[in-house]
């Protein structure tokens, strides 16, 4: 049956949200891991059985969780994220070096092709992969011995290594995305790292436009043109035709170019959408309305989404991995709310409605097309 | 035979309910008891200890005979009611972290 899956990792457990193609009504089974944080969760485009959750906690640290049937289940594998030999230090917030300390899993991304194969973004900022289903894992360490590492800072939320892009059409090349550090790009599996930073320009640090310290909030990419990537930065929205060679600014007629978000529609690689917050100390809409920007020009010209959303008091913020696009005919967009509310789109966001409304803080959202 | 208690968020992680009876070799630790503690419940691994330093994570905290012991050293011998299985030792998630 044709369907979808909503995985929602919130502040105090993780839920599983399914429905059919018409994605009118809904299931809602969690909290899973209740009590603790879930960063994020993700399933496997190999296996949709195969789930992967980071699940962690302020009193006893990191977990990570598999499921191999769809979430009704789990099981506990690998914690142990040890850096590969002495790690170092980076910039601490008063400039002064800092160890390199684990802190938490933000982000897991599964192998397109073997759901045994997955990638974990963490705090302090590095890339760990497990080949074996995540009983154990192994850091690519080439990325966060990069020559700026000592140089690099944490944005307020951490230094986290937060996005991983891997290029359908390459299975070489990775993206790594780390605030406040900026984009990195591998050609080669992840045995070397080059930053990809070249046109972005950051206000807040000495240099606007140097090599390494923007604070990057996501990249997206459309598997079907994999050189092409659209960034939601601190503040602008950017976009790469080349791989991350150089960017240049989208913002165009945005309200504002400040916030966390970005995607792109699962069959439309010119649709981007962003969700705008007012600004870096401002963590919620403008004028209090919660507005979904649809550019379908790949940048610049951006329409509001508001059918259904609310368009008063409203002062909820959508963290950097909590929207998320399904891949059926009339494709839909998901997004969580700091407050607890995930809303869905089934018509590329022409309309919302809520799922749910009174869950946890939303941490991130990701869907699952099930054929 | 050595009763442990955890807290409740690492008993559903380790799915089990009440208290965890552990046989120790030798005079028991605090180092004995959760080494074998983690090498029953896999799952516990890193979650009380730091994988890497074997150091108390920060926010948890060890007692027994009304005793904190989470400053001890872990190779000190468990208090004697604790080491008989008379009283609990106590896995404790501290009044902090949310």
């Amino acid at each position: 049956m044709t369907g979808v899956r909503v995985l929602v990792g919130t502040s105090k457990g993780a839920f599983v949200l399914t429905s059919d193609g018409g994605r009118e009504r809904w299931d809602v089974s969690g909290p899973h891991f209740g009590g603790w944080e879930v960063y994020h969760l993700k399933g496997s485009p190999a296996d949709p059985d195969r789930l992967y959750a980071s699940q962690s906690s302020g009193w006893s640290g990191q977990v990570i969780q598999r499921s191999d049937d769809g979430g009704e289940t789990w099981q506990a594998v690998d914690n142990k994220f040890a850096y590969d030999g002495v790690p170092g230090t980076h910039q601490w917030y008063d400039g002064t070096p800092h160890p390199w300390e684990f802190a938490r899993v933000w982000h897991l991304e599964p192998s397109l092709t073997d759901p045994d194969t997955v990638y974990a973004g963490v705090e302090d900022a590095a890339l760990f992969r497990s080949t074996d289903g995540g009983n154990q894992w192994q850091e690519l360490p080439a990325l966060r011995e990069h020559e700026s590492g000592p140089s690099w800072q944490p944005g307020a939320g951490g230094m986290c290594l937060h996005t991983i892009l891997l290029d359908p059409s390459d299975p070489r090349r990775i993206f790594a995305a780390i605030s406040a550090a900026g984009a990195f790009r591998s050609d080669d599996a992840g045995a070397t790292w080059r930053p990809v930073n070249q046109g972005l320009r950051s206000e807040g640090i000495p240099d606007p436009g140097a090599e390494v310290g923007h604070c990057v909030h996501r990249i997206a990419m459309h598997p079907s043109r994999p050189n092409v990537l659209f960034m939601q930065k601190h503040w602008d929205v950017m976009r790469s035709d080349d791989a991350g060679e150089s960017w240049h600014e989208i913002s165009g007629d945005l309200p504002t170019d400040f916030g966390f978000p970005i995607d792109v529609h699962a069959h439309e690689p010119d649709t981007v959408y962003v969700i705008p917050i007012k600004s870096d100390a401002e963590h919620y809409p403008p004028e209090g309305k919660l507005r979904v920007y649809r550019s379908r020009t790949g940048g610049n010209e951006w329409e509001a989404l508001t059918k259904g959303l609310p368009q008063s008091d409203c002062y909820v913020n959508v963290l950097r991995d909590a929207l998320a696009v399904d891949s059926l005919d009339s494709s839909g967009v998901y997004f969580g709310t700091t407050s607890g509310q995930v809303y869905a789109s089934a018509d590329s966001g022409d309309s919302w409605a809520p799922i749910v409304e009174s869950l946890p803080r939303v941490l991130s959202v990701e869907v699952q097309t099930l054929q | 035979m050595i009763r442990v208690v955890l807290p409740s968020h690492l008993r559903r992680l380790a799915r089990v309910d009440g208290e965890v009876a552990l046989c120790c070799d030798g005079q028991p630790t605090q180092r004995l008891v959760l080494d074998e503690l983690e090498a029953r419940y896999p799952m516990l691994r890193g979650t009380i200890r730091d994988q890497v330093t074997g150091k108390r994570r920060a926010f948890m905290r060890f007692f027994g005979c009304e005793q904190d012991l989470s400053h001890a050293s872990p190779d000190d011998p468990l208090p004697e009611a604790v080491a008989a299985g008379t009283e609990p030792y106590l896995i404790v998630a501290a009044m902090a972290g949310g």
